[in-house]
């Protein structure tokens, strides 16, 4: 039962497509926990590793290119609690980057330029779950937002689409990224309010 | 990286209004007193719940002004015009008043006031409030340099505060006005000039926190990291306004 704040009577009209807890952000804010890395693409590369420490794919800038590109229309949910409606990527689906990777995995750490860390269960990043991505509304995906790529994973609190991000560890066990080591939730499912441990 | 871990579940607790602070024309202290408060560290925030008379309820997040050792919980609302919250926190509630809030959460921009290195400071606007909570933390007197950039004079939060506490401590405070400055000092923004001026060198290995809007952020998280400091000690903070 919630207590009442006398007097408070809020804004209503709240969109049902915003899940509990959350409010509607018409700008795009940042939250990252250091400076910005700048990564160029001549050097960019993705690494996917399995859970045997084995290499099992890698891709550069352009070989990413080469692959089938898709465009995304998604609404995106932070744990600060905005969300935006309606955003716009392009990327590669997370499908064509997995396909043909065999593994008995069933988590993935993701991992960034400059040490970020974020877990995923694997079958949350399959079936068109999951992208990485260089566009966001047509333009260049702007370094303060992940660029010049970042992982798109809408279904989950936006702190799991790990920014700058630079490959993927398969795991046969769950273990903390960054953000879930400083008590934030494993899965972050905002339509559940996951936003912290024990949520 | 060193991280402090969060432990254990975080439960919604009732807060209820002790005082309230003006701290400007449209920032408000909120003294609260939180029964069964597990304490928290210097630069973590709280997520704060209102609920209105027919169950519609919204969150925010504010961030922690007092030392985790204080007998209340402070936090500092700026408010936004058109918000939908801070302009309720900083009007409206007043002594008695009740609210919802769980925390402490953020482990990663915290100040650890057993440690010994220097500090610097760089808060950009409301940015400064859990950049207070470390000053008020000092107890064993590290050298903290602080630069707050800052709209104007009128702006400035906890400015006798600050005054008293560079004089009784090794506390170098240095205010950048970006829209008026009072008179005989510039108006203009952080730059690499007014940083290695005002800023510990990158030689003296300080713990750096940056807080504040996100271009603010931004330029000086890049000005800090031109300069020569390590990206891992530059630890961020940023926030677009919450309404």
């Amino acid at each position: 039962m919630s207590i009442i704040s006398r007097g408070f009577r809020g804004r209503r009209g709240g969109d049902v497509r915003l899940p509990p807890g959350q409010y509607l952000e018409r700008g795009f804010p940042v939250l990252s926990a250091g400076p910005t890395p700048r990564i160029s693409t001549d050097t960019w590369q993705f690494t996917i590793t399995t859970e045997t420490g084995d290499t099992a794919a890698r891709w550069n800038w352009q070989q990413l290119m080469a692959l089938p590109q898709v465009d995304v229309a998604t609404d995106i949910h932070c744990v600060t609690k905005w969300s935006k409606l309606g955003t716009h990527w392009r990327g590669v689906s997370l499908d064509t980057l997995l396909d043909g990777i065999q593994t008995n995995a069933g988590y993935v750490m993701a991992h960034s330029y400059g040490g970020y860390t974020t877990n995923l269960p694997l079958p949350d990043i399959r079936d068109g779950k999951a992208w990485v991505v260089y566009e966001y509304e047509g333009e260049p995906l702007h370094p303060e937002h992940g660029g010049p790529i970042r992982m798109l994973v809408p279904h989950l609190y936006f702190w799991k689409s790990a920014k700058w991000v630079n490959g993927l560890t398969l795991m046969l066990h769950d273990k903390h990224g960054f953000w879930e080591d400083l008590g934030y939730h494993d899965y972050g499912d905002p339509w559940r309010e996951q936003r912290y441990q024990g949520d | 990286m060193a991280r402090t871990a969060v432990p254990g579940r975080l439960i919604w607790r009732v807060a209820t209004v002790d005082a309230t602070k003006d701290e400007s024309a449209t920032a408000r202290t909120l003294v609260l007193d939180v029964p069964g408060w597990p304490g928290h560290l210097a630069g973590q925030h709280v997520d704060v719940k209102l609920t209105a008379e027919d169950g519609y309820s919204v969150e925010r997040s504010y961030s922690i002004a007092s030392a985790p050792d204080g007998t209340s919980l402070e936090l500092t609302v700026q408010r936004i015009a058109d918000g939908e919250v801070s302009p309720y926190l900083t009007e409206d509630l007043r002594h008695g008043d009740q609210l919802e809030l769980r925390g402490p959460i953020g482990g990663w921009f915290v100040w650890d006031p057993s440690s010994t290195a220097p500090v610097q400071l760089v808060a950009g606007g409301s940015g400064v409030v859990p950049l207070m909570a470390m000053i008020r933390a000092n107890k064993s007197k590290v050298p903290v340099r602080m630069i707050y950039s800052v709209r104007s004079p009128a702006d400035v939060l906890y400015g006798p505060e600050l005054s008293e506490r560079a004089r009784v401590s090794p506390l170098t405070l240095t205010y950048l006005y970006t829209r008026a400055a009072p008179a005989g000092m510039p108006v203009g923004r952080i730059n690499a000039d007014t940083l290695a001026a005002a800023g510990w060198p990158p030689d003296s290995k300080p713990a750096v926190f940056v807080c504040g809007p996100t271009g603010f952020v931004e330029a000086a998280a890049n000005l800090l990291v031109a300069a020569g400091h390590d990206p891992a000690a530059v630890k961020t903070e940023r926030f677009g306004p919450t309404s």
